[in-house]
């Protein structure tokens, strides 16, 4: 469990897209250890909280501190160097090269300095580093292949596999398992968990399906209209009636309108 | 006083100029996400073709409503012809590829429209004159304008009023502003995309021949002319934002004046005007004046 | 790395028979291509990353230019010095520019060069110190102190540019193995992904900016030392137009690639200029379309594909 020690602390924060609330003056407070869940239906302002966090988009007004630093409006870059980093939604990987490639990359990138910058990339230790990140993720079958032709399933992997190189503090999960069916979800999210628990990285995921919430996350933040309306352990949060109602429900009915549309594609669950 | 009307008056009729050779360039770049370097080789085709024309049709060289006409048709069958060609007989074969390789197989259709230009037409200096001096010219005070000079700007006028008709006034327009907009979602809604880009195409490559067409008696008429165009052409369309036509206005408005108080003012700057005019606005504003910003979705 | 090292040796050994033995009029289209073939690699290097430089030719022209002034006011004639400090004028110019065009991708980089570079141009059409439309002689260059007379000047001036081209080359293969030089592709690919591991892409845009402007300046001013006279059209957009096109041409598979390139394009010119001056744009205009229709990634590929296919018969 956590130590209480706080790495990631937001206080005001607020972002709007026109008349949309995007962020309606968040105050929340993560701690070190912590795996936290979040959820909200679409359009609640889940994927801007992460973009805000991690600097993609400027803030209109709050502040951000990461580890007792004030990181707000630093962009992706620097935010990723003070070791927040995240994997996204649709999964961002240098589509022409192979698997190993973009390890390679990632570790290189992660190790990239005044100096360094003109050194070979390739070289053995960056390559072992790869190997083992290879393995950790159960990606070795895939290694040789092209990452713009990998199945949805490997290329989320490798995204995560990527964000890791850097052997961040926080991780950000855009959930991570959108666009996996619903048979290969658990298995992923476990080699995930166990890779990412290993390294003791602080874990904040994306998530829309309430059952792998319940089962990963040891604390659950419901998000809806750019607000924050539950937090707490995911027993209680998962039956908040207001977020049965804003966040589950909905969900749920949207999630009967697709299978009614396309059975096949869930018909496992 | 009269070098302020001087500056004004040159500077709209350069501006009209400018506008009436960057149009359809804007066009096909707002429509296809090409900059159509080709576009300076349907320039110079429109500028040759009007020239036989007139030299083939004795009434052009009497009387100028005749010889407005042939320009016209001069532009319209050139840019028709050699439009279509290259869209359905090379550009289609691309499409999808890197902008690079857009841009370069454009660059390519121009350099081979060059010699094709004097192969059909030989190396010589042609002139298309009859229309310039048929107009006559006005005094206003001191200076005196060419009647020439001053129909460009009405020209200029009738087709943006025209464009603006034709794209938020009528059924056609409205859909092909919706391909410009999101190509994507026009296609998932049902518009034939591939033949909207045909037609813009062609469209884009006739005002391009008519630029040529309409400046043929202005000039001397020679190899070389459509490599002068493209890039002042080019600059108009970065300056008010690819596939702008309000943008390609207001560049060309700006890119004119700019030039025409060089011209009167520092007679040296004025092959730099443009160019100076591009960089700064570029400088300010990444994408030119009028370019929507693309968030990429994460 | 060993192999192309040598390739590049054995390079270096036929250039170095051809300046002895070959006719004046191939040593010194050798010379050229070589000369060129620094421009065009610049433009390879920065097409990895995905860019591409509607305006190469600013640098180009900042190297020939620089060459006909040093002859012409400060009396240098000095084959190395004169490459050094086009290449140096050029790299500092890029230096100031890169802060600006590093932000800019795609089409909009490709053009605000565009725009640097008709600055240029349009800068030496009127300036008068510089020659307006007649240009400037470059000087006849000496070599370290030796003054070669006029029956052995090519062949000098082909040895000398391949000393400076080779090694260039030879460096800038190895930069693209390093960390910052295989950053190009990755940039290429997902420059958001790039930033998300803290790597600086602007920095290393910006790089690829100056090393390309470098080679550029430095190719510039050994291209106007082999022809002798330096006019604007150096830096119009026609000459930023031919090197992409035999950036493309090449592919950008390796940097011997734009080597390769530059021998076929020269070749092709020097034949045409001879037999067909009139289809010369035609016979350009055809073959990069051709090139660009069946070989996406350039002529390099073409090795690449004989090998499987020999591979292939081998396994037969």
């Amino acid at each position: 469990m956590s130590d209480r020690e706080p790495i990631l602390e937001t206080r005001g924060l607020r972002k709007q897209f026109g008349a949309v609330v995007a962020a309606a003056e968040l105050d929340v407070t993560f701690h070190r250890g912590e795996t936290v869940g979040i959820i909200g239906a679409n359009g609640a302002g889940k994927t801007t909280f992460v973009n805000l966090v991690t600097g993609y988009q400027k803030p209109d007004g709050g502040t951000i501190r990461f580890l007792g630093r004030d990181i707000t409006g630093q962009g992706p870059r620097h935010v990723t160097k003070a070791g927040l980093c995240r994997s996204f939604q649709i999964p961002q990987v240098f589509g022409s090269m192979s698997v190993a490639d973009n390890l390679l990359m990632a570790v290189g990138i992660a190790e990239i300095g005044w100096l360094t910058a003109g050194s070979p990339l390739e070289q053995p230790r960056r390559r072992a580093l790869v190997e083992e990140l290879l393995a950790t993720y159960r990606m070795e079958p895939y290694a040789g292949h092209r990452a713009d032709l990998l199945p949805q399933g490997v290329r989320k992997l490798l995204d995560i596999a990527m964000a890791t190189a850097r052997k961040p503090a926080l991780l950000m999960l855009d959930e991570p398992t959108s666009g996996i069916s619903a048979v290969e979800k658990y298995g992923l999210m476990d080699i995930i968990m166990a890779a990412l628990r290993a390294q003791q990285v602080t874990i904040h995921f994306i998530e829309h399906d309430m059952e792998i919430v319940g089962r990963y996350a040891e604390r659950v933040l419901a998000f809806a209209a750019g607000d924050v309306i539950a937090d707490g352990p995911p027993a209680r949060v998962l039956h908040d009636p207001r977020v049965q109602e804003l966040v589950i429900g909905r969900h749920e009915a949207a999630r009967g309108v697709l299978n009614h549309a396309a059975p096949p594609a869930e018909s496992g669950s | 006083m009269s070098m302020l009307v001087a500056i004004l008056v040159d500077g709209l009729v350069n501006a009209s100029w400018l506008f009436l050779v960057a149009v359809g360039l804007t066009l096909v770049c707002g429509v296809m996400r090409i900059l159509n370097i080709a576009h300076g080789g349907l320039y110079a085709f429109g500028a040759y073709a009007t020239a036989t024309l007139i030299s083939w049709w004795p009434a052009a060289r009497l009387t100028s409503p005749v010889s407005f006409a042939l320009m016209l048709v001069a532009a319209v069958g050139v840019g028709a012809v050699v439009g279509l060609a290259l869209e359905r007989g090379l550009l289609r074969f691309v499409y999808g590829r890197d902008e690079v390789v857009l841009v370069l197989i454009t660059f390519a259709a121009f350099l081979i429209l060059e010699d094709v230009l004097t192969l059909i037409w030989g190396a010589t200096v042609i002139a298309a004159y009859q229309p310039y001096s048929l107009l006559g010219r006005t005094s206003v005070g001191r200076l005196t304008f060419s009647n020439y000079d001053l129909s460009l700007i009405v020209v200029a006028v009738l087709v943006t009023v025209g464009l603006w008709w034709a794209l938020t006034r009528t059924r056609r327009g409205l859909l092909l502003r919706a391909v410009i907009h999101d190509r994507e979602m026009a296609q998932i809604v049902g518009i034939n995309v591939g033949r909207y880009t045909t037609i813009t195409f062609v469209v884009g490559c006739i005002f391009g021949a008519l630029g040529g067409a309409l400046t043929a008696p202005m000039i001397s008429i020679q190899p070389g002319i459509g490599v002068e165009v493209i890039v002042v052409a080019f600059a108009v369309v970065v300056i008010g934002g690819m596939g702008s036509i309000p943008g390609a206005l207001l560049g060309s408005i700006g890119v004119g004046l700019a030039r025409a108080a060089a011209v009167h003012l520092l007679p040296d700057l004025e092959v730099f005007v443009i160019y100076l005019v591009m960089t700064a606005v570029l400088a300010v504003r990444k994408e030119g004046l009028f370019a929507p910003a693309a968030v990429r979705r994460i | 790395m060993r192999r192309t090292l040598l390739a590049m040796l054995v390079l270096a050994v036929a250039l170095a028979a051809a300046a002895a033995f070959a006719p004046g009029w191939l040593a010194f289209l050798l010379a050229v291509v070589m000369a060129k073939s620094l421009v065009v690699a610049g433009l390879v290097v920065m097409w990895r990353a995905g860019l591409i430089s509607f305006g190469q030719a600013l640098f180009y022209g900042v190297g020939a230019y620089g060459a006909g002034m040093l002859g012409m006011r400060w009396g240098v004639t000095d084959f190395f010095l004169i490459t050094l400090v086009g290449a140096a004028t050029a790299g500092v110019i890029a230096w100031v520019l890169g802060f600006l065009v590093a932000r800019y991708r795609g089409i909009f980089f490709a053009n605000l060069n565009l725009a640097f570079s008709m600055l240029l141009f349009g800068y030496m059409v009127k300036s008068s110190t510089f020659g307006g439309t007649d240009g400037l002689r470059a000087p006849i260059p000496t070599f370290l102190g030796y003054e070669p007379g006029d029956a052995t000047r090519v062949g000098v001036l082909l040895v000398a540019t391949t000393a400076v081209v080779l090694p260039l080359l030879a460096l800038l293969h190895r930069f693209l193995d390093s960390t910052a030089g295989r950053m190009t592709t990755a940039i290429r690919d997902n420059e958001i992904r790039v930033l998300y591991l803290g790597g600086s892409v602007r920095r290393t845009i910006h790089l690829l900016v100056v090393v390309a402007a470098v080679l550029a300046g430095a190719g510039g001013a050994m291209v106007a030392l082999a022809i002798g006279h330096i006019d604007p059209d150096v830096a119009y957009w026609t000459t930023s137009g031919e090197f992409l096109f035999v950036a493309v041409l090449a592919g950008p598979a390796h940097v011997l690639a734009a080597v390769l390139g530059t021998s076929v394009f020269e070749v092709i010119r020097t034949y045409a200029n001879e037999y067909a001056p009139q289809f010369w744009q035609l016979i350009l205009g055809t073959s990069l379309v051709l090139s660009m229709l069946f070989l996406p990634d350039g002529l390099w590929s073409l090795a690449g594909r004989l090998r499987r296919v020999r591979k292939e018969a081998g396994h037969v």
